[in-house]
């Protein structure tokens, strides 16, 4: 499609501003102005032109609205209409985040007793709503556990265990926050080996970072003694939670050893992915790391009062204000909606709906870890498919002709081909036979007409890409004209 | 079950008859019985829509801000925002969708935020542009990251003048013992003090960053910073206000190697604080140091132009440990926000916000000088939208005195004398909104009872 620089033509608006109500002041100086006669190589359209644009874009997205979107650790569940209207509520979106904490009362509270909520869900006492998203969370829990160590006299302790599965951010993470990663290993069960742990916890052992269920959707069976070897070791235990929505009302983090955990509000608690982005990735801990929490930190006084504040003892900021809130209005509003029985719902639904998947496409598809029931999502191969010339690409790539977005591809790493499948629990029992029926169908292609799989996609607004035209011959911005400014 | 969920008691036989167990307690097994929950969460009782929204109504109406004319800044602005904005990011295939991980049911996003990078790389006088970071201030820490992994160095210089909320957040980015930062501090008018500067990068730095304006809202001359620290082999990294960028010299003109900045005020509401969008745009032979998701053009299998995320080895789902950054979901949606808003404002439109914002907070600062024992704490010194005044009376006081005129009249700066504060002045605010305004300080510095 044409760009919207395309669309410019001298003179167009897309706006109408009052005119200038005050007198003119002196100008800026010539030596400081605006190069280039003042341009700025914005488009010049009308309104009805750049919304056209914006509108036949969009249909070219697959999206929740519109179909299945079993994307593994991602949670694509729907998010819920009223939620959106609610955040943009004039009082709510119109408050500017530095005025006194009186004047933004409403949302001080609620923040308050979303953190409530999410301490209740995950068994945790201290909460921090501001980390933007789950990496953050992360940089943040790490952060929470290295003063912690600095507090005991410990500031030597850098290492952070993982295993070989965890997802890209946690050894990414670790690196950020001057640590150094030390793998673990995974058993013939897909779980984390207790010995190998033992053997790699010690001396400068920081925390141990797990994301359970674990990212082939198992839940960590053994978890207390991971979390106690750990311990025993001095180091702390962290949990991505990631893959949460697995464990609404059945089980809290804080009880199997965790001493933190981050959550994905944009995963588990249905706030939009909003195409990659903004989520909220709020930190839940222990009382003993909650006092080094960020900055600024929402505590309730005396006479009721909610205010913003600073924490002595805090290792600093994350973000130049409080946290993306109106993804936190968001979150709220979901768990009001359902209370405990509906968040238990949630889970329930969300594991029944995956183990129901992980059955029926078990005789098409190769399953490595099938050792009994799947939590939230589970990860197949496609071995068998690979040895009929037709790669797990393809496989993903013909799923969207059948209209299905495709599962998570060649991750986790420790599975060849790898289809980490998670169907959510808004998915109905229809919906699910039919991403079956694609499956199913495709296994069939592959085996009988595989150039079906491997030329796919072909109903889609583009054909399969080329990457390694895009590294090598870079073209990230429109390139300027001849003769334009600038 | 909810309304969010279609499966009900029958379904849920017939898939467990197919997973072959007989209940769901059945698919718990995995976990340890000491671990499953016995009783429920002790969260208050569900609500329908209706009561929901009651209750959101109640909280909104106890958030006075939103209801008093605004001319706070330092870091969020309350600008107009086109209607049209916000029915594109309400569509359902923008923000119900993923990452664009499967690029050829993503074209949407893809081609939207190549857009994006296209209008911030221009703007701001750079060649290239990433995907958006979380929020301006975490997007300058990393730019100091980067400058440190391109340089190889690991001391950080950073203008004095600098937002401290985002000073706050460097630090924590930076946090270990092989980084240094030190301040570059500013002279009495408000301006860079060079000739530390000078003294600072000859002792070897990765990078100079600079606030532009700085955080008093008062623009500087870029150039001598730069050429200072490129004769030194470092980077400049300039924190940048797009909003006076129709107006200033870009900061890649002014020799910038890095730009980063605040989205928020490109379409995006104040939010009590987020979700905002920052970006980063740099040189191209910085291209490969970036943090972040980057889009690039390419071509399908029949020749047709098409976009995907591109120099995917950086990133931490390829890279892991070794990645130039954490950094996974951004704030994409609120990136949709700025090219949307900037494609509607286009040319003539954003230079007349930003024209209109530098005339009517000269306008509010002449005014407010006409006030006997008002005077500026910077002489001199061009601003933007922004200005520090020094007031007979405590600047807190009259703030909380202002509100109850229907001000908020901007941000005490204590650290600047007892009377100073940081006021903000968009093209929201009226002629009338800034004489009432400026009659009311008048009163109350006029130890009237207002």
């Amino acid at each position: 499609m044409k760009t919207v620089f395309e669309l410019s033509s001298p003179g167009r608006m897309g706006v109408s501003l009052p005119e200038l109500d005050v007198p003119d002041s002196s100008e800026i100086p010539a030596g400081l102005s605006r190069e280039n006669g003042g341009k700025t190589g914005l488009p010049e359209a009308t309104e009805g032109q750049i919304l056209r644009h914006y509108v036949n874009l969009s249909t070219m997205n697959h999206h929740v609205d519109k179909g299945m979107y079993p994307l593994g650790s991602c949670t694509m569940k729907y998010n819920p209409k009223l939620h959106e209207n609610l955040a943009r509520i004039r009082g709510l979106s119109g408050v500017h985040p530095l005025v006194p904490s009186a004047l933004a009362a409403g949302s001080l509270e609620l923040m308050y007793r979303l953190g409530e909520f999410l301490c209740e869900i995950t068994g945790f006492k201290g909460v921090s709503l501001q980390p933007a998203a789950g990496a953050q969370g992360e940089f943040c829990g790490i952060m929470l556990i290295k003063c912690y160590h600095e507090s005991r006299g410990e500031p030597h302790r850098n290492e952070i265990l993982m295993p070989d599965s965890a997802h890209g951010t946690n050894p990414a993470t670790a690196t950020l926050a001057d640590c150094v990663v030390v793998g673990v290993e995974s058993n013939e069960f897909g779980l984390v080996d207790p010995e190998d742990l033992r053997r790699k916890a010690g001396p400068n052992t920081a925390a141990f970072m797990l994301t359970n269920p674990n990212t082939l959707g198992l839940f960590e069976s053994q978890i207390e003694e991971l979390t106690s070897i750990v311990h025993e070791a001095g180091g702390l235990n962290y949990m991505d939670g990631a893959n949460m929505n697995a464990l609404l009302g059945i089980a809290k983090p804080g009880d199997m050893g965790f001493d933190v955990c981050h959550l994905n509000l944009h995963k588990t608690f249905a706030t939009p992915h909003g195409g990659g982005g903004p989520g909220s990735g709020p930190v839940a801990c222990t009382q003993e790391l909650a006092r080094f929490l960020p900055d600024p930190a929402v505590i309730l006084e005396d006479g009721g009062i909610y205010r913003l504040c600073r924490k002595q003892d805090s290792f600093g900021r994350l973000l130049a204000f409080q946290g993306n809130i109106g993804v936190l209005y968001k979150a709220y509003a979901y768990i009001r909606t359902l209370g405990a029985e509906g968040l238990r719902e949630v889970s329930e639904n969300a594991l029944i709906n995956a183990n129901y998947l992980k059955a029926k496409l078990g005789e098409y598809f190769d399953n490595p870890f099938d050792n009994g029931p799947c939590m939230h999502e589970f990860v197949l191969s496609g071995d068998r498919q690979a040895k009929q010339g037709v790669k797990t690409l393809d496989i993903a790539k013909r799923l969207l002709d059948y209209g299905f977005h495709a599962p998570t591809i060649y991750f986790p790493q420790i599975v060849h081909e790898a289809m980490m499948i998670e169907p959510t629990e808004t998915e109905s029992l229809e919906d699910l036979d039919a991403f079956i029926a694609a499956m199913v169908s495709i296994s069939g292609e592959a085996a009988e007409k595989p150039y079906l799989v491997t030329d796919a996609p072909v109903n889609t607004p583009v054909l399969r890409l080329d990457e390694v035209k895009a590294v090598k011959e870079l073209c990230l911005v429109e390139p300027v004209e001849e003769g334009d400014n600038p | 079950m909810s309304r969010f969920i279609p499966n009900q008691n029958e379904h849920r036989e017939k898939m467990f008859h197919e997973i072959g167990v007989e209940k769901f307690e059945d698919l718990l097994e995995p976990v340890p019985e000491k671990f499953r929950l016995k009783g429920k969460l002790q969260l208050p009782d569900p609500l329908s829509e209706l009561e929901l929204t009651r209750e959101f109504e109640e909280f909104a109406s106890r958030n006075r801000g939103a209801h008093l004319a605004c001319f706070i800044g330092a870091g969020a602005y309350d600008h107009f925002i086109p209607a049209a904005v916000d029915h594109v990011l309400l569509r359902s295939e923008f923000y119900t969708a993923y990452t664009p991980y499967q690029a050829e049911v993503s074209q949407g996003t893809l081609q939207a935020i190549f857009e994006y990078q296209t209008m911030i790389a221009r703007l701001t006088g750079m060649e290239m542009a990433n995907a958006c970071m979380y929020d301006g201030a975490s997007a300058a820490a990393e730019a100091c990251l980067m400058a440190m992994r391109a340089t190889r160095k690991q001391r950080i210089l950073v203008a004095g003048s600098l937002n401290p909320r985002w000073l706050d957040v460097i630090r924590t980015y930076l946090k270990r013992d092989d980084f240094e930062i030190n301040e570059i501090p500013f002279l009495e008018d408000g301006s860079l003090d060079l000739a530390t500067a000078k003294e600072l990068i000859e002792g070897g730095a990765a990078a100079v960053l600079v606030q532009y304006p700085n955080y008093f809202g008062l623009i500087e001359d870029l150039q001598p910073v730069a050429e200072l620290i490129h004769e030194h082999k470092g980077l400049f990294i300039v924190a940048a206000d797009p909003v006076a960028l129709p107006l200033l010299r870009s900061p890649g003109d002014a020799g910038a190697d890095i730009v980063v900045g605040e989205g928020q005020s490109m379409g995006i509401p104040m939010s009590y604080g987020g979700p905002y969008a920052g970006f980063m745009a740099a040189r191209m032979k910085l291209a490969r140091k970036m943090p972040g998701r980057i889009i690039g053009r390419t071509v399908d299998r029949a020749g047709q132009t098409g976009y995907v995320l591109t120099l995917q080895t950086r990133e931490q789902h390829i890279r892991r440990e070794k990645a130039t950054s954490n950094i996974c979901s951004n704030q994409a949606l609120m990136a949709l926000a700025n090219v949307v808003y900037l494609s509607l404002m286009g040319e003539r439109g954003f230079r007349e916000i930003s024209s209109q914002c530098y005339h009517k907070s000269h306008y509010l600062e002449k005014k407010l000088l006409e006030i006997p024992g008002v005077s500026r704490i910077f002489e001199n010194t061009p601003f933007f939208r922004e200005f520090v005044i020094s007031f007979p009376v405590s600047s807190i006081e009259l703030r909380d005195r202002m509100i109850e005129q229907g001000f908020l009249a901007g941000l005490p700066i204590v650290e600047l004398g007892e009377g100073a504060m940081l006021i903000t002045v968009t093209e929201i605010r009226t002629r009338d909104e800034i004489d009432r305004y400026a009659r009311a300080a008048a009163e109350i510095c006029g130890g009237g009872s207002a």
